[in-house]
């Protein structure tokens, strides 16, 4: 596509002159090439989104209402239409897979609050120490910055280490310490969702970390120093200059920290394996899992798009909050 | 300007543990790729008492790391090479143009953005057993071309999303003035607007490289043997009997080393890049 583009403009471009130069006025704009670039330049791009994008939801939706189970998989033409079968299966909070599927939600909702609020408080606290701090602060920046660079994977398996019973840093400390005397068993049980947390906020709040260290830098340093002649001190200065000034982004970055959060996958599926302890049963380790261990390709599609639905959801309600909010002020 | 005594307190009650929580890891993974199998498997050492290289050795050994490697290179480069292209276009269009379409054309890309992955991993796997099916041989099902396309769909909206960002923020009057002069759109774009927008177009690239190495939800179902990816291939250092820790942690170092670099070398477009869109 790239090949065949520089050659048009010009044979194009003739053309509309040739049109401006026709005795009769009326121009058929329509034709100029200035009305066609544009769709031109992203045509690639849409073709592109159609068949990755587009199509697999469409696929997507449809594959929710059939019944897509093993049988079908590699010859989809004949799956039987369920209805709202699927839908029906995935939100019968009576029933076992129902059950499943609200609990691993409820459990989702917590970890994704609790990620995201330690996250952003992380990121917000170490953005505003290093505010003016002179030497050092773009080595200390650096080093914050390390674990976000860091491929997912390589972070989550080093910390997998870090959490072995046996072996692992965290429990030689803990007993170092006098904390613990047992060295304590961190991937299983209850304590795979607090391993869960301390891993993906250790990912996560780098990210808050860089954007509000971003959005400081744009408050001009004359509001602040017009505060000081007012006699305003430090914190005070914090609170109503710096996350005053700040509050539109941090409303922005809040919603893109938990719609990235809720939908986490790596962390599970490199902490724990294919199959997670049930404390760390995420929703999207919970789909992946009724989806390729079962084999119900309608199931997980149905509770995918509910899945995708509450994200929506989500998304337009901070949208209609954040309208309102910026209509008060 | 003067600070008050209890923020500088504050100061240092954040960075120290900030700074420790972040450190601890990486100096494990550096000091356990260091230490022979024996030292990893006891109680945890603090500092390797018996030194050795001998991990960075065998990495490639245990498992077909280096197979790993290239088949992650290949896919990561063709996703990102092939994602910036596309999105260089389309971005200028939606910068530089307002038409009909253009608006929900960034809906789209942007609402692909939030929905999660295993949304279109489902239909792409489905879509792509059956297109084997019916070509009859393996095409894009566990290939590395199929991962390719499965990598463009949070490559490419990205990329487009940051670019255009970074196309807004360079003056109109520069190429409406190269435009004046007879330059075409293409040439506008090309001799004026892409050299302004290098540092944006080198963010954009690495930050879509970095994405698709360390992407792991579609190369867990959609790669084989022939087609793994380092992010599902150092899951193999773990069998059934042993864990070689400390060759999972080199191989993590290794596998990590060029990102980090390249990470920390752009580190300034990096994060003007990233940032951009948010703060305006």
């Amino acid at each position: 596509m790239s090949v065949t583009l520089p050659q048009r403009p010009a044979r194009q471009l003739r053309l509309g002159r040739s049109q401006r130069k026709a005795p009769v006025p009326a121009p058929r704009k329509w034709l100029t090439w200035r009305r066609w670039t544009p769709y031109l330049l992203i045509l690639p791009a849409i073709v592109l989104e159609l068949l990755i994008h587009v199509i697999p939801m469409v696929v997507g939706i449809w594959m929710s209402f059939v019944e897509l189970t093993q049988f079908f998989i590699a010859n989809w033409g004949e799956a039987p239409f369920a209805g709202l079968g699927n839908y029906r299966v995935a939100l019968d909070f009576s029933g076992a897979l129902g059950e499943q599927l609200l609990r691993s939600f409820g459990l989702t909702l917590g970890f994704t609050l609790l990620v995201v609020g330690i996250s952003f408080a992380f990121g917000m606290s170490a953005a505003l120490a290093l505010q003016r701090f002179g030497r050092g602060r773009g080595l200390l920046r650096t080093l914050f910055l390390v674990p976000y660079a860091l491929p997912a994977y390589a972070g989550i398996v080093t910390w997998k280490f870090v959490l072995q019973r046996d072996n692992g840093l965290l429990n030689e400390l803990l007993t170092a310490l006098h904390i613990t005397g047992e060295p304590t068993f961190w991937l299983i049980g209850n304590n795979a969702f607090v391993s869960l947390v301390i891993v993906s906020v250790w990912q996560q709040w780098p990210f808050a970390f860089l954007m509000t260290m971003a959005g400081m830098q744009v408050i001009p340093e004359d509001v602040y120093e017009a505060s000081a002649i007012d006699g305003a001190g430090t914190w005070q200065q914090i609170r109503y200059i710096t996350l005053g000034m700040m509050r539109p982004m941090n409303a922005t970055l809040l919603l893109l920290l938990f719609l990235w959060t809720f939908r986490e996958f790596n962390t599970p599926f490199v902490l724990f394996g294919a199959t997670p302890p049930e404390s760390a049963n995420l929703m999207t380790m919970h789909i992946y899992n009724s989806s390729f261990i079962t084999w119900n390709f309608g199931l997980g599609s149905a509770m995918s798009v509910l899945l995708m639905l509450f994200l929506i959801l989500v998304a337009g309600l901070w949208a209609l909050w954040n309208r309102k909010v910026n209509r008060d002020a | 300007m003067r600070e008050q005594t209890s923020f500088r307190v504050f100061r240092w009650l954040v960075l120290i543990p900030l700074g420790l929580f972040t450190v601890m890891p990486l100096y494990v993974m550096v000091t356990s790729a260091l230490k022979p199998l024996r030292d990893v498997q006891g109680a945890f050492e603090w500092w390797p008492s018996n030194l050795t290289i001998s991990p960075f050795v065998d990495i490639w050994s245990t498992v077909p790391l280096a197979q790993y490697f290239v088949n992650s290179l290949i896919v990561t480069t063709a996703a990102t090479v092939f994602s910036v292209l596309i999105a260089v276009f389309a971005s200028y269009a939606l910068s530089r143009y307002t038409f009909r379409g253009g608006r929900l054309f960034s809906g789209v890309v942007l609402s692909t953005q939030m929905f999660p992955g295993v949304l279109f991993l489902l239909p792409l796997f489905l879509v792509f057993v059956n297109i084997d099916k019916s070509l009859g041989f393996t095409a894009v099902y566990q290939t590395r071309l199929g991962l390719i396309i499965t990598y463009l769909t949070f490559t490419l909206p990205f990329s487009i999303w940051m670019l255009t960002s970074y196309f807004n923020g360079i003056p109109r009057d520069l190429d409406e003035s190269a435009r004046v002069d007879g330059a075409s759109a293409i040439g506008a774009l090309i001799r004026i607007v892409l050299p302004s927008a290098r540092p944006g177009v080198i963010a954009v690239a690495v930050y879509a490289f970095m994405t698709a190495w360390g992407e792991i939800l579609f190369a867990s179902q959609l790669t084989d043997s022939a087609s793994r990816t380092l992010s599902i291939g150092l899951q193999s250092y773990a069998t059934e009997t042993n864990v070689y820790w400390n060759q999972v942690m080199a191989a993590a170092l290794v596998v990590s080393a060029p990102i980090v670099a390249g990470f920390l070398l752009l580190q300034r477009y990096l994060v003007a890049g990233l940032t951009a869109g948010a703060v305006k």
